[in-house]
């Protein structure tokens, strides 16, 4: 068929495995002196601007374990909502954050932790201002394709309220497996894979 | 700066069927790891059309040479010396530059550096598994490396992985993000795997089968295998769409 359109497609996702730290955070697997450090270690210096915040929280299976072999990656804007990328059209994010980190889940609590900023609001295609957010990606052994989804703050609930994303969820009970809790310093955010609770996963 | 690509345009939608489902009872672990509830379909924002950007300068001189970056002074990992190369296209064929490319892999008999494998096959003081390039202006990336050895593992009673090379590809923006497996060509595991077998189509399965590649090999010292990667393309490209004098 001659005027057949012709595309390749994409590459098929396979699990990540247990030992994805030696390729993502090799000094997690103990591999030392092949790279300075992990990629995605550190998103902050002394110089970002905006609130400091720490992310911490554990990803569930369907018997309530923590994994203890996932690896988490999380990707936002600065404290101003601008992307660290060049596909960013509005301007120019801070040269001091990252807006990319990754961190494996700790391999006896199985918790991570990003120490990061507070975002600030990024528009949706329409103009509207989405609630500021966080946006996730989680692999491991037993995922065959990695899951997409966001973290919302508590203490934005006009915001939210308001959020494009979020009002797209049918069910409304099902809008705060997105939402964080203030648990001491820390911003709590806890991923369930399946069952009770189970968070909300995007097809992006 | 003048040279801002400029195309937020959103990337095409992934074809799911073509990927694994979540929820494949073959591989064990995928049934309580696998969401029960339908993703909720999400049209792209700049949350995920962007992503950041990787510099060549973040890279060691040893990166790409699983042979010698974790060898001792004059030392070289044990096994099969292979090259493995490609490029990194989109779904328009076209290559996709400044990509990172992370690969990690068992020695060559079979086993991980890593505290949670425990298979009798010894580890090799001169290897480490872990390499990482970035893509050139066409997309190519090239790195050096030992076969990996298969081995079993405990799904059933005696099942083992076919030799492969696991890779986690960084695209432009956070919706391209991937991680897969590439296998090699004629491996008599591969249609017997579990993980393989959680892709559906076939012509999926053999899209992860590297090829022998006489051409890229070294003569009397490595063979080589061939491997492109695909990641989510887009109508336009940012290079394409930039206004005239940018």
């Amino acid at each position: 068929m001659a005027n057949e359109p012709r595309y390749l497609k994409e590459t098929p996702s396979q699990t990540a495995g247990p030992y994805v730290h030696i390729g993502c955070v090799p000094s997690f697997a103990g591999i030392t002196g092949v790279y300075p450090e992990d990629p995605g270690a550190r998103m902050v210096d002394d110089s970002t601007r905006g609130e400091r915040i720490t992310i911490v929280g554990q990803v569930i299976d369907a018997t309530g374990t923590p994994l203890r072999d996932a690896l988490v990656e999380i990707w936002q804007a600065d404290a101003e909502g601008l992307y660290p990328s060049p596909a960013e059209p509005r301007g120019t994010a801070d040269p001091h954050f990252t807006g990319w980190g990754r961190q494996p889940t700790d391999a006896e609590t199985g918790l991570f932790r990003f120490d990061t900023i507070r975002p600030g609001r990024v528009p949706w295609p329409d103009g509207r201002l989405q609630a500021p957010h966080v946006n996730f990606w989680i692999v491991a052994r037993g995922i065959n394709i990695g899951l997409s989804t966001r973290m919302y703050f508590p203490d934005e609930p006009a915001a939210n309220a308001d959020d494009p994303v979020l009002n797209m969820i049918e069910q409304e009970s099902r809008r705060e497996t997105l939402v964080a809790r203030r648990d001491g310093e820390v911003f709590r955010f806890d991923i369930r894979l399946q069952g009770e609770r189970e968070t909300v996963f995007f097809d992006i | 700066m003048t040279d801002k690509p400029l195309t937020t345009d959103p990337f095409y939608p992934r074809d799911r069927n073509w990927h694994p489902p979540a929820l494949t009872p073959g591989y064990k672990t995928s049934v309580s790891r696998s969401p029960r509830l339908p993703l909720v379909a999400l049209p792209q924002s700049l949350s995920d059309v962007t992503g950041p950007v990787f510099g060549h300068d973040m890279l060691g001189p040893l990166d790409n040479d699983l042979v010698r970056n974790y060898a001792g002074p004059g030392q070289s990992a044990i096994g099969e010396r292979i090259i493995v190369h490609g490029r990194v296209l989109d779904e328009n064929g076209r290559g996709v530059p400044g990509v990172l490319v992370e690969v990690w892999q068992a020695n060559a008999g079979g086993r991980y550096r890593h505290k949670k494998d425990g298979y009798l096959a010894p580890l090799d003081p001169n290897f480490g598994g872990c390499g990482r390039m970035i893509t050139d202006a066409e997309g190519g990336y090239e790195f050096r490396t030992v076969k990996p050895g298969p081995y079993p593992w405990p799904n059933g009673p005696n099942e083992w992985r076919p030799s492969h090379i696991h890779f986690s590809v960084f695209g432009h923006g956070f919706a391209q993000r991937l991680i897969s497996q590439m296998y090699f060509e004629g491996d008599p595991l591969i249609p017997r795997c579990p993980i393989v077998r959680t892709i559906p189509d076939p012509a999926a399965i053999d899209q992860l089968v590297a090829r022998l590649d006489m051409n890229r090999t070294v003569p009397m010292d490595a063979l080589a295998y061939r491997f492109d990667i695909v990641l989510r393309g887009r109508r336009s490209t940012m290079f394409e769409n930039r206004p005239e004098g940018n």
